[in-house]
């Protein structure tokens, strides 16, 4: 065993070559499986525009060449464009992650001004009417539809995401022929993933198998028709890991690529980790080579000298680091243990029950819990 | 050939000096290029032809022998990934 915190002796750390800034939690739409905390409410701090500057600096000059500027909604801070402009000039690949809510055409040309290399606009569903309940806004799906456009006047490479769950799926031919008539460069169909908000609201999002392979069959069918039309639209289609016997390979390892940094500073391994029982460093309070290389959360899970049963004799623990520890946490009680998703796992009749539990729900989209403040108080005063 | 490969849009070329190599950046994305694809694609301008690129790198690397072939079979493995577009 290391010592608690320090780096493990076997393991060379590379630098964070992503970089995601979680610039706010605060967001005009409520999507009942965001991946924000439940708690997000209660953390009503932000970073400054200073500190977010000197945090892009520090990275930078650890390697850190991909930038995510996302929240809660990014648009909500009134600096975006000084820190776009900043990490334009660190030389940054600069990604706006965006909801579309509060963008218009001038800021679209503003940022690209400032040197932002793409947005991404998410969408919820290829109609108003579902669009808007899944968001929680009755506004939303025509604003996106207008920003998607404007994104794509002002020439940059457009991505439209949309998390797909079991009140969505059917929608998949729609969905495609929509961003293929907005002239999307790539559409990220990213099936649920089952943290923050969507682990609360599992049960109303996870899809059937039955729903899952006619979706994925559709955008096969989908995907082979554009290459024979010669689209250069990619699709790429993201299984949930629920259905799939072995963990996928969480952030590549922890601590291995990605860093990110949430509102109040918090710096965590991935979006999800603060709900581990660890306690992660603030970029306010450490140098961020300090936070990557030396401190005891960002050190926890790296190598594999941490592992229990099944994983630590397993022949496949280099490939997939055994899970997601966030996942482990939340189904298992116990962040060390193996992702329950992997078949050897002691605990998998959890996911299998999950499955099975799938195959007969019958929740409707407005039985959810949404992603609002008035909620995420319930989640911290009880 | 006597095409010109230009970067597609969204993509981004730059040396990384943590990874001691030249990258492709594009939306939320990173391939980090070996050497003979980086010195290549240092060359892609959108204003030279593939001709043109050839005879750049041949003179930059003399012991190479011809690198025509080399290089066209690059550029269009590169125009399949989408990363350029040869006009």
């Amino acid at each position: 065993m290391n010592a608690p915190g320090k780096q493990p002796d076997n393991v060379s750390v590379g630098p964070p070559l992503w970089l995601l800034a979680e610039l706010t939690y605060r967001c005009p739409l409520q999507c009942p499986y965001c991946s924000n905390p439940l708690d997000f409410a209660q953390t009503e701090r932000e970073l400054t525009t200073e500190q977010w500057v000197s945090v892009l600096r520090q990275g930078r000059a650890m390697g850190a060449a991909q930038l995510g500027f996302s929240g809660g909604e990014p648009l909500v801070r009134q600096d975006l464009p000084e820190l776009i402009a900043e990490a334009r000039d660190l030389g940054y690949y600069t990604n706006l992650i965006t909801s579309g809510l509060g963008l218009n055409s001038a800021k679209v040309d503003a940022f690209a001004e400032a040197g932002l290399d793409h947005i991404q606009v998410s969408f919820q569903a290829s109609d108003p009417e579902l669009n808007n309940a899944v968001a929680g806004s009755r506004k939303a799906f025509d604003q996106k539809l207008a920003m998607a456009r404007a994104v794509k006047e002002a020439g940059y490479p457009m991505v439209l995401n949309f998390v797909i769950h079991r009140h969505n799926i059917h929608q998949m031919n729609d969905i495609i022929e929509l961003c293929d008539r907005l002239g999307a460069d790539y559409v990220e169909l990213a099936t649920c993933q089952y943290y923050g908000w969507a682990f609360k609201n599992r049960e109303g999002l996870m899809p059937s198998r039955g729903q899952l392979e006619k979706a994925e069959a559709e955008v096969n069918a989908y995907r082979a028709r554009l290459q024979d039309a010669g689209s250069a639209m990619k699709l790429i289609f993201v299984t949930p890991d629920y259905y799939e016997e072995r963990p996928k390979a969480c952030m590549n390892g922890w601590g291995s690529l990605f860093l990110t940094v949430a509102p109040d500073g918090t710096a965590l391994p991935c979006h999800s980790a603060r709900i581990l029982p660890i306690d992660f460093p603030n970029v306010t309070e450490m140098e961020l080579r300090d936070v990557w290389y030396n401190s005891p959360g960002f050190n926890h899970y790296r190598g594999d000298s941490w592992m229990p049963e099944p994983c630590r004799s397993c022949d496949e623990k280099a490939k997939d680091f055994g899970g997601c520890r966030c996942q482990a946490y939340m189904l298992t009680g116990n962040a060390d243990n193996a992702d329950p998703v992997c078949g050897k796992s002691p605990h998998h009749d959890r996911i299998l029950a999950a499955r099975r539990a799938a195959d007969h729900a019958t929740a409707g989209i407005e039985e959810l819990t949404f992603r609002n403040a008035d909620n995420s108080r319930l989640f911290y005063r009880g | 050939m006597a095409k010109t490969p230009k970067l597609r849009r969204g993509f981004r070329f730059q040396w990384e000096p943590a990874q001691e190599s030249y990258v492709l950046l594009y939306p939320e994305g990173m391939v980090k290029l070996n050497g003979s694809a980086g010195a290549i694609l240092k060359e892609v301008d959108g204003e030279r032809n593939v001709d043109s690129i050839v005879a750049s790198l041949e003179q930059q690397f003399p012991d190479a022998g011809p690198l025509g072939k080399d290089v066209e079979e690059f550029l269009q493995d590169a125009e399949k990934q989408h990363w350029i577009e040869l006009v």
